[in-house]
């Protein structure tokens, strides 16, 4: 038995097939493009379509898939781990209903009011994701000890079916055009246009992961009950407020990406978990990697199956995830 | 809940704490382990006090079996002990083979060798109880606290369980204070019962000092007899009737 060497192992598997998937998933799409002309360099910018649809069209959708589905299935983990419970998802706590209220009241108000070459819309929605997050952050930890996992859940629910009605009332409020761009913005899109969103997103996403990354052992023992992970030498309060803080922000973030795109969160974390076990030093890596895999197949999925209709990819992992769910659930027992 | 209690642990005891519901054992419990802080006294750990210490330190030394262990999520039964080795481990360090020995010593002494790598969930009741108490030691603490360690288990797992950890102090060494509701648990194993009620303790010495049918009607309002079982040599308490005050 030697657990350095399975973590590495089971890990590095993952890492190839998701590397796999992020080179793979450029070259495809609805038009056929050649590899070798995009990246000719002798070729002027202004005339090489080919270069324009892989660099401009494609791979900025590849790496914002890649990042939101990272960090959603991460989110999914963690907060699984924290709230002890496998039916969390990283919308489960309000911050996605936060941010896409923020979104809704940018569109909507038509706020064209861009920071740095980032459009208001993921601006206005991360803000509203940070509200959230200070909200229930703040109503779980104002018992006087520590930080209440059951406070952190219904808080979150509750603000999750407030903000749904808030978005509601804004949805009412704004004109015909205004609520098409905020419907779909609801169902996910991974077409960010450029690559400033994902820069802009991603040092919040290396905040968050940096989190992640001290993480797994004492999640293992948060699974196991608080007085237990105590028992153990685990400081049960700070642990569960980095847990909570790395999960929104990651949540946060790739919801200003790519919008609330739904499944993920709970589905990837489930299947590696089938496939590896609890271990959470492999789960949360593991899931990491697939996220990104998974997100980036169902985007490329979204945008050639009905070419050159481009679905939403939120509607993608619903259909795929959901059955590929109950087959393994099926299959196991 | 607990208010005005003095008492030492000596080392290489095992100590039975009694007393009915509410009466603040599992209260006490949390106070020896440090996951509660008393609002006034101190607790110390040899020399030091308690609350001086990190929950690192205070785990490295001293381990807790919960009542119950419900998971969440599926780990083997040798994930589970060797998540007792977390204090032992930095930030990111894994176990290596030291950790791994040290593990499988604790399945082994607690006869769950055999179940090292199966699903926890599918263990029965006594099995699950049997991996945990290896998962505390597996801990490499000094002192093992126990909270009512057989409540959930049926006759021959509570003899099981018990048995157990008769053998872990007899042979072992392991300093160990349970709670239980289990007069006939606590007369078999313990060497001496710290007896509560509300909130205090009552009465502590060596077993067949403390527990008298004066001290058990004190306790539970019950009319007990209290004699020398023949053939174990131990005391065995036979509640009689309950007295209505």
């Amino acid at each position: 038995m030697n657990i350095r060497r399975r973590i590495a192992t089971v890990v590095g598997a993952f890492a190839i097939f998701t590397i796999a998937v992020l080179v793979f998933a450029p070259t495809v799409g609805s038009t056929s493009i050649s590899l070798r002309t995009a990246f000719d360099r002798s070729i002027a910018w202004d005339n090489n379509v080919d270069a324009q649809i892989f660099f401009v069209a494609r791979l900025p959708r590849v790496l914002s898939g890649a990042l939101v589905g990272a960090a959603l299935a991460a989110a999914g983990v963690v907060l699984q781990a924290l709230l002890r419970n496998p039916l969390a998802t990283p919308f489960t706590l309000g911050v996605s209903a936060g941010g896409a209220l923020g979104a809704m009241i940018a569109i909507s108000l038509g706020l064209d009011l861009g920071l740095l070459g980032v459009s208001s819309v993921p601006i206005a929605s991360f803000t509203g994701s940070l509200i959230a997050i200070a909200i229930v952050y703040a109503l779980a930890s104002s018992q006087k000890r520590g930080l209440s996992t059951n406070v952190l859940l219904l808080a979150g629910v509750t603000l999750n079916s407030f903000f749904s009605a808030l978005i509601l009332f804004v949805q009412y409020m704004s004109d015909f055009t205004q609520s098409f761009r905020a419907v779909r913005w609801m169902m996910g899109d991974l077409d960010v246009g450029n690559y400033v969103p994902i820069v802009a997103a991603l040092p919040f996403l290396v905040c968050a992961f940096a989190v992640f990354a001290a993480l797994p052992r004492t999640l293992n023992l948060l699974t196991m009950g608080e007085d237990v992970a105590a028992a153990r030498g685990v400081e049960v309060t700070r642990a569960q407020r980095w847990a909570f803080l790395s999960a929104s922000l990651a949540t946060g973030a790739a919801v200003s990406l790519g919008g609330p795109i739904g499944f993920i969160g709970i589905i990837v974390p489930h299947i590696v978990r089938l496939m590896v076990g609890s271990d959470h030093r492999i789960v949360l890596p593991a899931a990491v990697l697939f996220g990104a895999a998974f997100t980036v197949l169902c985007d490329l999925a979204a945008r050639t199956v009905m070419a050159p209709v481009e679905l939403p990819v939120g509607v993608i992992t619903a259909l795929i995830g959901g059955p590929f769910f109950l087959w393994l659930l099926v299959k196991r027992s | 809940m607990v208010d005005g209690v003095t008492l030492r642990l000596t080392d290489g005891t095992l100590a039975g704490i009694l007393g009915p519901n509410g009466s603040g054992k599992t209260t006490l419990l949390r106070l020896l382990s440090g996951t509660r802080r008393p609002s006034s006294g101190t607790v110390r750990l040899g020399a030091r006090r308690l609350d001086q210490l990190s929950r690192r330190d205070v785990a490295q030394q001293i381990a807790v079996v919960p009542q119950d262990t419900e998971l969440a999520f599926e780990y083997s039964a040798i994930e589970i002990v060797l998540m007792g080795r977390h204090p032992h481990l930095g930030l990111f360090t894994v176990e290596g083979p030291d950790d791994i020995r040290i593990a499988q010593e604790a399945l082994a002494a607690t006869g769950t060798a055999h179940l090292a790598d199966r699903p926890f969930h599918q263990l029965s009741g006594g099995e699950k109880q049997r991996v945990v108490i290896a998962a505390a030691l597996a801990q490499s603490a000094q002192l093992l606290l126990l909270d009512e360690p057989t409540a959930s288990l049926d006759l021959g797992y509570q003899l099981e369980v018990s048995s157990l950890l008769k053998r872990l102090n007899r042979d072992h060494g392991v300093t160990m204070a349970i709670s239980t509701h289990d007069l006939n648990l606590a007369a078999s194993i313990c060497r001496e019962l710290i007896l509560m009620r509300d909130g205090r303790v009552v009465a502590t010495g060596p077993t067949n000092e403390v527990l008298t049918p004066a001290n058990v009607r004190l306790l539970y309002d019950v009319e007990a007899d209290v004699h020398v079982h023949g053939e174990t040599g131990h005391m065995t308490v036979v509640p009689l009737r309950r007295i209505v005050s």
